[in-house]
């Protein structure tokens, strides 16, 4: 039976969108004479080198792709190098070697003025513990960016109220930020991020620092702003649950390495090493996998108890085809038939058998 | 000495027992002292080879003060324009234009500047603070001290905002550049905060003279280290999310410092702006020597006449006036901005401001047609000096003779032969055995420092002086620490003992140190008890503040596991809290040590013979250089002091995982 597991395959939409940011072998090295050693080592410094120099590599040899509309989730437990890379690639810290590309222009080459051009149109940036200024009220928080570039008063407040009224703050536009909730706060943080209309959004562990209910609340919060406003996503994370609800894609980072670069359910399948499949193991895959990753590719019977698009999660057809007990029909965006899934398949994920592996006929 | 044996007995690395460390450190004094004897020079520094430092400083001075006339003229004028503006509408009136045409603009009416006064009051803390601030002033008025008063007021008003802008700018260039932070500003701060104040009177009174200028310099001069350190540590302790939003947010530098940085930092600010406030009020107090006039002047003739109540009253509205600056300036630190506010017009979001200007300018109208606004009428206004002045004959007459052999015995049996002890060390084996104790404490460079400052104190032939200060500072310290510890300690374990020493002591620390003396002099008269009680009444506030408080902050599983393992109430104490306190209270004696140095220097007035009557004595001459090598010498006590424990307390925190 043929089940081959490529990368196109799976909820991949539209990868041959445009690259909006990339890096190549981007290293962030901490210590003394970090920038020698790594030119010594011609950008690829073993481990055994660095130690020896006592140097830090927060970051190494680190190289996506993150591709326009797309929410690109690094995940990492912390110490793994997750924020650093992130700031790597807003420039928030300089990286010590490798390229980091925005728009195809290369971001380390940026003078200060060309960076502070940059960053106030074409990024904005949220912020694990909010960062929100305590002496400025609501408004005032969200227009800020839009004031240090010297926009009119009038028009900045105009604006801030719309990103305001956009995260669900209408009515605390004067509230200080210690007279709000930590979920209120955040709230405040991304409509600030908004204000600029950035072309890429950065989200630094935007809701680690809420309660597990709040954070629900806000990430499907983030869906829905993300439907509306079809950003390009870099989004840091420590929590496997969250990424795989928000991801397109996610890269797993381990002692500063990326370690596997993929769609939820290409990690839930293929874990490219023990440590992923560690964090895969006790998700729930009928919320990750979709009708694409179990069904039979060309091959059709006859009859069909129903259709599914190849990106719908089996969560949300699996009660159904197992009520039917007959094989589903999948087709792609257009409609057109691609292959077909059949009952047993869910069940043996449902089951939590190694589904997908060795399904039996 | 003592920290080099607890230090060998805390490592325990060795596992020496007790006896065996003792007869090291013994043997280690023993070794100074013969070092001492054998080098020739090594007890009494040989005079023949003093090094005339106080020669070159005040050659220096004067070369300085000839050369650059012009400039302390100019700076002089600059800051007398602010100055004569708040002496005008505060004390004195102020005059427009000269010779014939000269008009005098009245000084505020005294029911407007206390109407204002409670209004700021009533701005930043309620009606509590608006009573509290009004009725002060209010007192002050009806005390017959209001001129005086609002001399020093003005001088205050002036200087802290000199001395805010000044420290606000010191300090960003400290927190955007750390190396000059680390080699410049911090030991410049440290040396200025421990340089005894007389010291800073000599320099300014040589370059501008005897007059309010000098002493507002000598004021802003002592008041602004805290402000730099305020900012340096507020600007540092900005989240760092915050300063990564200030750069993603695309702020230019400039933008990311005044926009976000500083206004993000205020809390720490504002607390750095109260404590500017203090020390200013502190130190305008102390230049009266100077030329400064108002209260402190008032309290300095009174007590060279020996007129007790006139003192008393003076001292009394020096402390209203420092409580009420205090809980103002701390109570607008702690201010924090409220919704709706700014969405206020413009004429209601500054009601206060327009308030206190028309309180102002309609008292002031109101003034020219009604003396009793103009001046405080003397009919309402009373005198407590003569009450005062009964007090005290009462108690001299009544109890003069306990009083008296209490006193004399003290000096002969305890204060004497200490002195005479201290006085005798040898200045090599002191020097050395310090030196012994940095190492073993920190590291090298410690050590050098340690043992390069004792010498100077030596070489430049100050060593008996440097002794006796020592024999008093350590003296007061010490019966300090051994009344405080144990009022921390009290304070700790109840409520409510805490809840009657807070306030107490956060009084004793607004009070300006020059106020601690009159009451004593009063009782014991001149000498070196009087010094020693005012500076351990003056000195005792951080020893008990920092047990307390470290008792307090051990952590709460600590003490459960302590009885979680069965500790009676007393083992819980000894074997838990204690140490787990112990790098705090040490800290808090640290800053007794220090806070008693600076106030045995002022005890000077009174008539001590140690580095603090050097200063003293060169103040009156105005001999710069002499001074300043003793203010030097002074500070390097302190400094020495200061290096060893906190050197010994960080290595207490880094063996208790705490640093």
């Amino acid at each position: 039976m043929e089940r081959v597991f490529d990368t196109e395959r799976f909820a991949m939409t539209d990868i041959k969108r445009p690259v909006k940011l990339s890096c190549r072998n981007l290293w962030k090295v901490f210590g003394p004479n970090a920038e020698g050693v790594m030119r010594e080592h011609k950008g690829d410094a073993p481990a055994e080198a660095l130690a020896r120099a006592k140097l830090i590599g927060a970051v190494r040899r680190a190289s996506i792709d993150v591709h326009e509309g797309e929410i690109f989730i690094v995940m990492g437990l912390s110490g793994s190098g997750k924020s650093t890379l992130l700031r790597c690639l807003s420039r928030l810290i300089e990286p010590t070697y490798g390229e980091v590309r925005f728009d195809g222009r290369d971001l380390l080459k940026a003078s200060e003025a060309e960076l502070i051009e940059i960053r106030r149109h074409k990024m904005g940036m949220v912020f694990q513990h909010f960062a929100l200024l305590p002496h400025l009220t609501v408004l005032e928080n969200v227009g800020f960016p839009l004031s240090v570039q010297g926009v009119p008063k009038a028009q900045q407040t105009k604006r801030a109220r719309a990103m305001v009224d956009l995260v669900g703050l209408k009515g605390r536009e004067h509230h200080y930020p210690r007279e709000l909730s930590g979920g209120q706060q955040q709230r405040v943080g991304i409509a600030r991020s908004l204000a600029v209309e950035p072309e890429i959004w950065f989200l630094d562990e935007p809701f680690s620092a809420l309660d597990p209910l709040i954070r629900r609340e806000m990430q499907s919060e983030l869906m829905r702003l993300q439907n509306v406003l079809k950003k390009t996503i870099v989004f840091i994370t420590h929590d496997f649950d969250e990424a795989i609800r928000l991801a397109d894609r996610i890269a797993i980072m381990k002692d500063g390495e990326i370690i596997q670069i993929g769609a939820p359910e290409e990690l839930v399948l293929n874990p490219a090493t023990d440590y992923v499949a560690e964090f895969t193991r006790d998700v729930n895959r009928a919320k990750v996998m979709s009708a694409a990753s179990l069904m039979t590719r060309g091959k059709t019977s006859a009859k069909h108890a129903g259709t599914v698009t190849a990106k719908a999660k089996v969560e949300a057809f699996a009660a159904d085809i197992v009520a039917a007990r007959e094989p589903f029909a999948v087709t792609d965006a257009g409609g057109k038939l691609v292959g077909e899934i059949a009952p047993q398949a869910v069940i043996d994920l449902l089951a939590g058998r190694r589904s997908g592996k060795a399904a039996p006929t | 000495m003592t920290d080099v044996a607890l230090d060998h007995r805390e490592t325990g690395a060795r596992a020496l027992p007790g006896w065996r460390i003792a007869a090291i450190v013994i043997a280690a004094i023993a070794v100074a002292f013969a070092i001492a004897w054998i080098v020739p020079g090594g007890e009494d520094y040989p005079s023949a080879a003093i090094i005339p430092f106080a020669e070159w400083i005040g050659a220096i001075m004067q070369w300085i003060k000839v050369t650059f006339t012009w400039l302390t003229r100019g700076l002089a004028d600059i800051i007398n324009i602010p100055l004569q503006l708040a002496l005008g509408f505060l004390a004195k009136g102020y005059k427009i234009g000269w010779g014939e045409s000269t008009v005098t603009l009245p000084r505020f009416s005294w029911v407007g500047v206390c109407a204002v006064a409670g209004l700021i009051g009533y701005r930043f803390g309620g009606m509590r603070l608006a009573l509290l601030s009004g009725l002060s002033f209010l007192a002050i008025a009806l005390f017959r001290q209001w001129d005086s008063a609002m001399l020093t007021l003005a001088l205050i008003l002036v200087c802290v905002p000199i001395c805010v802008a000044t420290g606000l700018l010191i300090g960003i260039w400290g927190y955007l550049s750390p190396s000059v932070n680390r080699l410049v500003i911090t030991p410049m701060l440290d040396l200025m905060q421990t340089i005894p104040t007389f010291a800073y009177l000599i320099p300014m009174l040589l370059l501008f003279g005897n007059s309010p200028v000098s002493a507002l310099l000598a004021t802003g001069l002592f008041a602004t280290p805290p402000m730099v350190r305020a900012t340096v540590l507020g600007l540092s302790k900005v989240p760092q999310d915050i300063k990564d939003f200030a750069d993603m947010a695309g702020c230019t530098r400039r933008q990311k410092l005044w926009r976000v940085l500083v206004p993000s930092a205020k809390p720490s600010l504002m607390l750095g702006v109260n404590q500017v406030i203090m020390l200013a009020l502190n130190m305008v107090i102390i230049s009266s020597m100077i030329g400064a006039g108002g209260l402190g002047y008032d309290v300095l003739l009174a007590l060279r006449a020996l007129k007790v109540g006139q003192a008393m009253e003076a001292g009394l509205a020096i402390v209203i006036l420092a409580i009420v600056l205090d809980r103002v300036s701390q109570a607008a630190a702690l201010q924090k901005p409220e919704q709706e506010a700014a969405a206020l017009p413009w004429h209601q979001r500054h009601f206060n401001l327009i308030a206190i200007l028309a309180l102002l300018i309609g008292t002031t109208l109101v003034a020219l047609a009604l003396p009793a606004f103009a001046k405080v009428p003397t009919e309402i206004t009373l005198t407590t000096a003569p009450a005062w002045k009964a007090a005290v004959d009462w108690v001299t007459v009544n109890y003069f003779d306990i009083i008296e052999v209490m006193r004399t015995s003290f000096l002969i049996y305890v204060l004497n032969p200490l002195r005479a002890f201290f006085e005798g060390l040898p200045w090599l084996g002191v020097a050395l055995l310090l030196g012994f104790a940095g190492y073993r404490l920190g590291a090298l460079p410690l050590a050098i420092i340690v043992a390069l400052l004792a010498s100077f104190c030596a070489v430049t032939g100050l060593w008996v002086q440097t002794m006796a200060t020592l024999y008093l500072c350590g003296a007061a310290a010490f019966i300090a620490a051994l009344i405080g510890i144990p009022i921390g300690l009290w304070a700790s374990r109840s409520k409510r003992v805490e809840s009657i020493v807070t306030p107490v002591i956060d009084t004793l620390q607004t009070i300006p140190s020059f106020c601690f003396i009159i009451p004593v002099v009063m009782l014991f008269r001149v000498g070196d008890v009087t010094a020693l009680i005012a500076t351990v009444a003056f000195a005792i506030v951080p020893a008990i503040r920092y047990t307390n408080h470290g008792i307090r902050q051990v952590p709460h599983e600590l003490i459960e596991a302590g009885i979680a393992a069965g500790c009676t109430k007393r083992q819980l104490f000894w074997r838990v809290q204690l140490p787990v306190a112990l790098p705090e209270i040490m800290l808090g004696i640290n800053q007794t040590i220090l806070l008693s140095l600076s106030m045995i220097v002022i005890c000077a007035m009174i008539g001590t013979r140690d580095l603090g009557q050097e200063v003293f004595k060169a103040l009156s001459k105005a001999d710069a250089g002499k001074g300043i090598v003793a203010g030097l010498a002074i500070a390097f006590i302190g400094i020495i002091a200061d290096r060893l424990i906190t050197a010994w307390v960080d290595r207490m925190k880094a063996r208790r995982g705490l640093a």
